[in-house]
């Protein structure tokens, strides 16, 4: 009998654990030549904002030893050229759609956000990213788990459809954090969004990044991650999804035994833009052969 | 212009001199699209150690074959000049929108420039080999004789080939941009295009005489890239259309359209 993979965020059923990052996938289309959408758990967006937004100037990204480091500055069309030109293609891929949003300099565009996309079917989830690194802040939302608290609240009070709380790393305790999220209504917390960090050029003694800081990513992170989220499941009781690092079924399946009830690949799909399937097979195979016949049973069972 | 992602056998890999190394792969999907200009990112390496693949443009095609000219700069381009004929490398390709060479984007009846800096002369081999019945000229730039790469390929395409070495050990000394000027200073000079490839300050010195002769360039930039097709958004290139995406957009665009 093949194991059951079937897991729920909120109200929201997905074949399997496993879905794609916001802003490793584009909008699918560009993974559509290499595999079958439809083979995914979920697909998340990139981050959408209220308005267009080009981005942060060149250089964007650098490689680091296992990882990468990004800056990229939530370049996207907006909400409204989104749901007009992006939204319709996500939608016929058949699966769900978790629409990942930012606010880009006050908390309340959320609840525009929200408004706007609360009553479209095409969404079946809502990601709130108040996790990037890369924007002007100086603090994010989720380095504070009263502002965590509040946005929450508010945007939960303006929508009936599944709420994902995207955290932060870059915080003293994480689990915190993500207590206040689901006090506020969170359906899920995604966890770990990328970890700040800097390279140099020391020829020219410049930042490798033109915005000198930014997001780190890549198999170089996965412990923390594993770890962040191993202690965030010790303490909230809604479903995790687990990602930082994640490249192959191996590292899948370590956020799952964590804590995760499902995992985000991220990085690892600019290298091989097959992964996302492979790993949907690679913890089918795991489970056949360890006897497992719910993913759920796997979720949070690591051994002392 | 479907892109693939390939595990490609190598038939052959060999030594050019210094650091250089040509590469034919058994990649039939690849070279049945592709298009002079485009490029394939490859990843010769196993494990997390360097992380990203690496882009490489597409040399030249020979029937089912794809060749790669590349120089051995790091971890990734090291391990891939180690691989022996037999071996798989895994590849994407062909990405990007190549040379515009028919049609739009050219014009004039006089002869085709291609100008190539250093590596640059990878990809314009392909184009070379595309556009021959024009009678290409051929302008390499390099630090020294030495450096020089491609001299046969572009003759056996038919083309007429200046050097231009900074060190003045073979052609014309000093920069091929300079070469170029010379070039098109000569009054009764027949011009139609100019493609190029090169590093960033070749190129955008390359636009300055374009635009002062009025010729239409076509150039094709070296970004480092993180994924190649379009998901990443690293590859970020300013233009007077906004931000553009090198692997998308490019890797060729208008001269004049970039910000240098």
């Amino acid at each position: 009998m093949n194991p059951n993979l079937n897991i729920k965020i909120g109200k929201v059923k997905l074949n399997n654990p496993v879905m794609v990052a916001s802003g490793t996938f584009g909008y699918g289309q560009e993974f559509a030549p290499f595999i079958s959408l439809r083979k995914l758990g979920a697909i998340v967006s990139k981050t959408v904002t209220l308005n267009p937004r080009q981005g942060n100037p060149a250089p964007r990204t650098c490689e680091t030893p296992a990882g990468m480091l990004n800056s990229i500055g939530l370049e996207n069309p907006g909400i409204e050229m989104f749901i007009k030109e992006k939204l319709p293609v996500l939608r016929k891929i058949g699966i769900p759609v978790i629409v990942s949003i930012a606010s880009e300099k006050d908390p309340t565009e959320f609840i525009r956000l929200v408004k706007r996309l609360g009553n479209l079917s095409a969404v079946s989830a809502i990601e709130l990213n108040i996790s990037c690194p890369n924007m002007r802040h100086t603090r994010l939302i989720s380095q504070d788990a009263s502002a965590t608290y509040e946005v929450v609240k508010a945007v939960r009070r303006q929508t009936t459809k599944a709420l994902i709380v995207k955290l932060s790393p870059n915080v003293t305790s994480i689990s915190d954090i993500a207590l206040r999220a689901e006090e506020a209504g969170a359906d899920a917390v995604s966890l770990v969004n990328t970890i700040n960090g800097m390279s140099i050029d020391i020829n020219t003694r410049k930042p490798k990044i033109a915005m000198v800081t930014a997001g780190l990513s890549g198999p170089a992170i996965r412990p923390i991650a594993v770890k962040m989220v191993w202690e965030v499941y010790n303490k909230v009781k809604i479903p995790i999804i687990g990602m930082g690092g994640i490249i192959d079924t191996d590292s899948a399946l370590e956020f799952i035994i964590a804590g995760a009830s499902a995992v985000s690949i991220g990085t690892a799909n600019f290298i091989n833009p097959r992964i996302s399937v492979e790993v949907v097979e690679g913890i089918q195979k795991y489970m056949k052969v360890n006897k497992i016949v719910d993913i759920r049973g796997l979720t949070g069972s690591l051994q002392k | 212009m479907r892109k693939v992602q390939i595990a490609a056998k190598i038939i052959s890999n060999k030594q050019l001199g210094q650091r250089y190394f040509k590469a034919v792969l058994a990649a039939a999907a690849v070279a049945d699209k592709a298009r002079p200009g485009q490029f394939v990112m490859v990843r010769p390496q196993t494990g997390v150690e360097p992380l990203l693949r690496r882009p490489l443009g597409i040399h030249n095609v020979c029937g089912r074959n794809i060749e790669l000219l590349y120089e051995v700069v790091g971890p990734a381009t090291g391990i891939l000049s180690q691989k022996s004929p037999g071996e798989l490398v895994d590849i994407i390709g062909p990405l990007g929108n190549g040379f515009c060479y028919e049609g739009r984007n050219t014009r004039g009846k006089g002869r085709p420039i291609l100008v190539a800096g250093g590596m640059g002369v990878a990809p314009l081999v392909f184009l070379a080999e595309k556009i021959k019945k024009l009678k290409p000229l051929v302008l390499i730039g390099a630090k020294t004789k030495s450096h020089i790469l491609c001299e046969k390929e572009f003759k056996g395409a038919g083309c007429d080939i200046k050097i231009a070495t900074d060190d003045g050990s073979s052609g014309f000394k000093g920069r091929v941009t300079a070469l170029l000027d010379t070039i098109l200073r000569a009054p009764n000079f027949q011009l139609s295009n100019i493609y190029a490839c090169g590093p960033r300050l070749m190129l955008e010195a390359l636009n300055h005489i374009a635009q002062k002769y009025k010729i239409l360039a076509q150039i094709s930039l070296e970004e480092h890239m993180g994924c190649g097709f379009g998901a990443c958004l690293g590859c970020t290139v300013n233009t007077v259309n906004g931000y553009k995406q090198a692997c998308k957009d490019g890797p060729v665009f208008d001269a004049q359209e970039i910000i240098w």
